[in-house]
């Protein structure tokens, strides 16, 4: 459910830089959505597509960069990829860990007409 | 037509943190520690805030802001205890943000605070996301939800300063682990307090109040920039 805000974000974000260099059409966003950020992009686009409707947004491509969960291990310091749940350092077994990446949320590009 | 590509780079909730920094500027200016209540639906939270509310409201003023989906239940029972209260619903939605916190403290006396109890919408996922401009975030887990939440939703977990375990009375009852749910907290944020408590028989509930009274003596003796 925490999508809508962020897509409302992501649109006031896309169409403030499309009026800044005057452009009339947005064909594409890029956007950098972690692994971790716990948003799903298909609700992203769905509100998207509702939310842009009367805007030149309308019709835009959502491209999602998903940037994989990177956690640092705390015994060993490894920066490892955990799979799934399973946050267990893969070089000495230790559990405790801290997030490195993953939690992005930023819009990357756009391309515009 | 020419196509163009904008190099962008902008943060989606920078927008919501931009405005969290201005509430805290806010809090700063007038000395009030403001905490940031998070669990899942049906944790405790009110009964944690009315709680502390009776035991910290002789040398305390507190004010009380309330997230629901819906209804006004939590706020008429905090009302109750004749502090300020602002209750904020969200149809449809999850959390709160900063805006709304902004609006809520437009509508408090912040001069004659010292203490602000914000209660989040019950959700252990999208509430990690938004700052609100709290100087801390508690985390309650009750020992009927299982001690297996830190390992699920370990993001929310890797935020708090503090968690509480709630409703320890029904530890007799219930197959809640202290070493699991202790394990899982341990992986993702090692150095955090956890407290075990029961509003209900008020067993291990000192803590909380020792933890809150000494944030607010921290705040006092090192005022933030």
């Amino acid at each position: 459910m925490h999508e809508l805000p962020v897509t409302m974000s992501i649109l006031s974000i896309a169409l403030e830089h499309a009026k800044n260099v005057q452009a009339s059409k947005i064909i594409q966003i890029k956007l950098s959505i972690g692994e971790l950020s716990g948003i799903v992009p298909e609700f992203v686009q769905s509100q998207f597509n509702m939310l842009s409707k009367d805007t030149i947004a309308a019709g835009a491509n959502l491209e999602f960069h998903r940037p994989p969960s990177k956690l640092r291990c705390r015994n060993c310091a490894k920066i490892f990829s955990p799979e799934g749940r399973n946050w267990i350092c893969p070089n000495c077994g230790e559990q405790k860990v801290e997030i490195v990446s993953g939690r992005e949320c930023y819009v990357e590009s756009m391309e515009v007409a | 037509m020419e196509i163009k590509l904008l190099t962008i780079k902008e943060d989606i909730l920078g927008a919501n943190e931009a405005k969290a920094r201005m509430n805290r500027e806010r809090l700063n200016k007038y000395s009030i520690v403001a905490i940031n209540i998070m669990s899942s639906p049906g944790a405790g939270k009110t009964s944690l805030i009315i709680q502390t509310i009776n035991k910290l409201k002789p040398t305390t003023r507190i004010a009380v802001i309330e997230g629901d989906v819906a209804s006004q239940v939590d706020a008429e029972k905090v009302h109750q205890q004749g502090v300020p209260i602002i209750q904020i619903n969200i149809p449809g939605g999850c959390h709160l943000d900063a805006n709304m916190i902004e609006n809520a403290l437009n509508d408090l006396p912040l001069e004659d605070l010292d203490l602000l109890l914000i209660e989040n919408v019950g959700n252990l996922i999208c509430p990690a996301e938004f700052d609100l401009g709290e100087h801390k975030k508690v985390i309650l887990a009750s020992t009927p939800e299982g001690d297996d939440k830190p390992d699920k939703y370990p993001l929310m977990f890797s935020e708090a300063d503090v968690v509480l375990v709630t409703k320890c009375d029904l530890m007799p009852y219930m197959d809640f682990q202290f070493d699991n749910f202790f394990r899982g907290i341990a992986r993702v944020n090692p150095a955090v307090g956890i407290f075990q408590v029961s509003c209900k028989t008020g067993e291990g509930i000192e803590q909380w109040f020792d933890w809150l009274l000494n944030q607010m003596k921290d705040s006092k003796a090192h005022p933030p920039p």
